[in-house]
Formats: C-alpha cells, structure tokens, sequence
C-alpha cells in the first residue's frame, strides 16, 4: 500500500516538482550547467532603466533582435517590465534594431 | 493652467542637415513650448550615431535630446509639429516625471534601509567612512 503511493508521487506531479526545483538550484538540467541567475537591476540597484542606455539595453537583445526572455537572462518581473518597455522605445529610435539577420 | 510635467524629446535629423537646421529646428521647438509658457531644461546633442535599422534613405542620424517641462497640450502641439516637418527622420515624446519620482523613492528607500541596518550593526550610519582609510592605505602601499 504506502509502496504504491510511493510509486504515484515519484511518477506523477512530485517527480515534475523535483525537476523544477532542481532547476533553481546549480545546474541540474539536461542543457548543461547553468548559473545562478540574479537580476542585474536589483544587483546593481539601477532604479530607472531609460531608453536612452543603448549600451545597457544590448545586453538584454540577443544577435536576433528579440528581447531576452526572463527565464535566460534572469532579469526578475518588474524590471523585465520596465526594460520591455525601454527597449521597445529604444526600438522607435533606431538606437536598437527590431530584427537583424 | 493644466499642470506642469516632465517629458523628454528625442528627434533625429538627417546626418546631412547642417548647423543651421538644427539651429532652425531648436528655435521651432523653443518657439512652441514658449507659447506654452513650458521650459526647456535641458538640451543634448548626441552627435551623429549610426542607425540600427534603415529608416528610408538614412543609415545615419544626428539625435537631438530636449527636456521639456510643460503642459500636457504643449507636447500634443509639439508632437503635431514634429511630425509635419519633413527634416525631422524620427522623433519621440516620453513623460519622466512620475518614473523619476519612483526612482527617486526607491533610492532613499534603499539609503533608509541601509542606514538602519548599519545602526543595528552599531556602525556609523554613513558608508563612506570605514571606506575612506581603506582607500588611503592602498595608495600608500602603492607609493
């Protein structure tokens, strides 16, 4: 009995839930080693993340032009927000490309 | 009289446009936002910078950094403007105030925080000082 609820945990959502957490932890996954992401605006206490900061915004838009999701760059919700909407401006203005290929 | 806000305007100029239409240009902007009895606070001059994209035949642009504090009508009469003269490539209207206000109470959030965490520590309340002799003992070790 306590054997066949063992199996159901390990096999149904517990065993998907481990993943997860390994996941946060140092590496862990199929892709290979992955850093402990912190968010670069709470580390260094950037408050106003302005469309003008090309440089900073490049950072945040890989070779394709799209912006970085969260899930890679580890930015945390709010400041993905903010910067969503810097680089989106920055866009308008040519100081950062829509697409490239 | 509506109230008085903080906007930023970014312009860009063709990189062949020469001093005086860009003297011309800025006297236009000066001009409305006078009318509007608004302030033009600060004024940068980017330079030529090479585009990301092509924007029509351009593949450089000179910005052009106003900001402006005024009424929310100055900037609708500005933005009409802007967009008839066929010089200007592109241009953008952004309200600061309210976003620098948050960061300016996030800041002193942060330096509240900071300063309590260091009573409890029952250090001084200001950083710089243990930092300042550690500074002077490296370039003493350096001379």
């Amino acid at each position: 009995m306590s054997d066949m609820m063992d199996q159901r945990s390990s096999g149904g959502r517990g065993g998907r839930g481990g993943g997860k957490r390994e996941d946060k932890g140092q590496g862990g996954r199929r892709g290979g080693f992955r850093r402990r992401r912190v968010c670069k605006f709470c580390a260094e206490h950037i408050d106003h993340i302005s469309y003008k900061d090309a440089k900073l915004l490049a950072g945040f838009v890989p070779e394709r032009g799209k912006i970085q999701p969260r899930r890679i760059s580890g930015t945390c919700a709010t400041h993905q927000r903010k910067l969503q909407t810097a680089i989106k401006r920055a866009r308008q203005l040519a100081l950062i490309p829509y697409v490239t290929d | 009289m509506s109230a008085q806000r903080q906007y930023e305007l970014v312009y860009l100029l063709p990189a062949e446009a020469s001093e005086a239409d860009l003297a011309d240009l800025q006297s236009q902007v000066e001009g409305i936002v006078g009318r509007f009895s608004g302030a033009i606070e600060k004024t940068e001059n980017w330079g030529r910078r090479k585009l990301a994209y092509e924007i029509g035949p351009h593949r450089e642009a000179v910005y052009v950094l106003h900001v402006i504090n005024g009424p929310g009508e100055l900037i609708k009469e500005l933005d009409r403007r802007l967009k008839v003269i066929d010089k200007v490539v592109r241009h953008l209207v952004v309200r600061v105030d309210e976003e620098m206000r948050v960061a300016e109470r996030r800041r002193a959030e942060r330096q509240t925080h900071l300063a309590q965490r260091r009573a409890q520590r029952g250090l001084p309340p200001e950083a710089e000082e243990p930092a300042a002799p550690r500074n002077d003992d490296a370039e003493q070790a350096e001379v």
